[in-house]
């Protein structure tokens, strides 16, 4: 079958679709919890995603939606628990992991379902994708990328400088919500591309590349936003001319390729910093130490100030200075 | 205008705060504070460390609760202080720099919030505010540059900046100077003394007051959580005379810091409860 062919497939398409979506999504909703420093985020909500995967098997309903709604409902716990408790919120975050993965694998044992079909959920099976999956995916990533875009000024606010944004008067709980949710239903628009297990990659990886090239938050995002599509795109083509050879699964592949930016874009990012640094360097001073204004005061022997020997001459103690005679002025020592 | 003078009642002072308590942690840090700040004036909030003058100003824009009293912004109590445009607040230097690289310009456009409606992008006035809250503190020429390149001096410029944006009427500071060296100082004070000039009420929590002393209408300081001193401008030494320190100790209690309550938590636990 030659390439043509094979991108003419449906199924491919439509993980084409899938793919492209949850490039642009992923990392828009990931900037923020970067932001945050609440990039493992994703990850506790992944965790928790498995649970709301098998409850959808366990009960024969869409999968996609019962992981919806467990995970916004984690999301929303653990924003409340981040909010009024001490911690700031990675112990709550571990319990969610946990108790999200335990009670993923102990319901798909119940349901009779066989392990295989929750590793679909856990490392991805984009080419499985049923039509209604690829609309289901296209109207999530489209509600993530309005709010995301849209509300970016109050966002950035917010993760920038919550007490500011207080002042400022936005409202901060439900600002933090939204992030929350957002991340929920990106985690599960991902779910299908790169699996659960690998889904805060694509939330985190493209970003973190970005952040090594840019200097301002709009072109992280925008940045972010971009690798994150050449990622799945570019992983799941790869991984299907791969397959000619051996199996290659597309969610692995697609957080490699994400990686592989990441390792050429650190050294350029290392050489830009290090340029940065060069071109502010210290504000250049007047000269300390050659005074050549006429000093009222010859010092000598019995001056009155306190003579030190340093060197092969001596100092006088002058107003917090040492005074050096040097050819009819004195030097700072 | 012999007319509206008669006829208008003065205007309600900027900040009135009435018999205000905090707790913090179990731990009174307010004591039933009573301070007014009339429209236009300098206000300098002084005290020695831990006398509880960052904890008024917070309470004043509303980040702490208050157990006791009440904190009225332009005649409106806080609670239902919806005007919020009207309020600038510069906070303690750390949060400029976060996880992910951000301009100058981004962080001061953050100012302009106060005035932004939803899913709108920045109108020209919003520009314009930018630009000249850029002037003011003379960073209009590092407006590209990543904030976390900047000196601290600097970097308490942008969040100056940022607050300015804003255009408000009553500008909050805390600690402005902390840790700024003398030509930032100077340039903070210029730009103060601008402000002041176009009618702002500015209230400044300051350890010491340095080259901003000349601005300065009127000094409160703090001591215990109480006012102990209410009125004319004081030197920097006054501020720090015996009877207005710590009559305990001089050591700085690290932020978040309980001595008294257990260290373990669980992530159910309460924190102080916080408003809205």
């Amino acid at each position: 079958m030659s390439a043509l062919e094979l991108f003419s497939l449906p199924f491919l398409q439509r993980a084409l679709i899938a793919a492209l979506l949850t490039g642009l999504a992923a990392p828009a909703v990931g900037t923020f919890l970067v932001q945050r420093r609440l990039a493992l985020m994703g990850d506790g909500i992944g965790h928790v995603a498995v649970t709301g995967v098998a409850l959808g098997l366990l009960f024969h309903t869409s999968p996609t939606w019962t992981a919806v709604g467990v995970t916004v409902l984690a999301a929303v716990v653990m924003e409340l628990v981040r909010e009024s408790g001490h911690t700031n919120g990675d112990v709550a975050l571990a319990l969610l992991f946990y108790g999200g993965l335990a009670g993923g694998v102990l319901l798909t044992g119940i349901g009779d379902q066989s392990t295989a079909t929750l590793q679909r959920f856990l490392f991805g099976s984009i080419t499985t994708i049923s039509e209604g999956d690829v609309l289901v995916t296209m109207v999530l990533a489209a509600v993530v990328l309005l709010l995301c875009l849209g509300l970016a000024p109050q966002l950035f606010a917010i993760a920038q400088d919550q007490e500011f944004a207080r002042v400022a008067g936005l409202r901060v709980r439900a600002y933090n919500m939204l992030i929350a949710v957002l991340a929920a239903v990106s985690v599960t628009v991902a779910m299908r591309t790169v699996g659960l297990l690998l889904v805060s990659a694509l939330l985190v990886v493209p970003v973190a590349t970005a952040q090594q090239l840019t200097r301002s938050f709009r072109s992280t995002i925008l940045a972010a936003m971009t690798l994150g599509t050449l990622a799945s795109v570019g992983g799941l083509v790869l991984a299907t001319f791969a397959s000619y050879g051996a199996k290659v699964a597309p969610g692995p592949t697609i957080v490699l390729v994400g990686l592989a930016g990441y390792v050429v874009a650190w050294p350029v990012g290392m050489y830009l910093r290090r340029r940065a640094r060069l071109r502010s360097p210290f504000p250049a001073l007047p000269p300390v130490g050659h005074d050549t204004t006429e000093h009222p005061h010859d010092h000598g022997p019995g001056c009155g100030h306190l003579a030190v020997p340093h060197e092969d001459h001596v100092d006088y103690v002058h107003d917090g200075h040492r005074h050096a005679v040097h050819e009819g002025h004195y030097d700072e020592h | 205008m012999p007319m509206s003078a008669t006829s208008t009642p003065p205007p309600p002072p900027a900040v009135a705060v009435q018999d205000a308590s905090v707790v913090l942690g179990g731990r009174p840090i307010l004591r039933c504070v009573d301070v007014t700040v009339e429209p236009g004036e300098f206000v300098a909030l002084m005290g020695a460390n831990g006398s509880g003058k960052s904890t008024l100003v917070r309470a004043i824009l509303g980040l702490h609760p208050l157990t006791t009293g009440e904190v009225r912004l332009f005649g409106h109590p806080l609670h239902d202080h919806e005007d919020w445009a009207r309020v600038g607040y510069v906070p303690q230097r750390p949060g400029a720099a976060t996880g992910i690289p951000v301009s100058v310009r981004e962080v001061v456009a953050a100012g302009r919030l106060t005035r932004r409606r939803l899913f709108r992008p920045l109108s020209a006035a919003d520009r314009a505010a930018i630009d000249d809250a850029l002037e003011v503190v003379g960073l209009a020429d590092r407006r590209t540059d990543t904030v976390s390149h900047l000196s601290g001096g600097q970097q308490q410029r942008v969040l100056i900046a940022r607050a300015l944006a804003g255009e408000p009427e009553l500008l909050v500071l805390d600690e402005p100077t902390a840790g700024v060296d003398l030509p930032n100082q100077e340039v903070l004070a210029e730009t103060l003394a601008e402000l002041k000039r176009r009618g702002a009420t500015i209230v400044l929590v300051a350890h010491e007051l340095g080259p901003l002393a000349r601005l300065v209408d009127r000094a409160v300081v703090m001591r215990d959580g109480r006012v102990a001193y209410d009125g004319a401008p004081l030197l920097d030494h006054e501020a720090h005379e015996p009877w207005f320190a710590d009559t305990h100790s001089h050591h700085h209690e690290p932020p978040g810091h309980h001595d008294h309550a257990p260290e373990v938590r669980s992530p159910l636990d309460r924190k102080e409860r916080r408003p809205r």
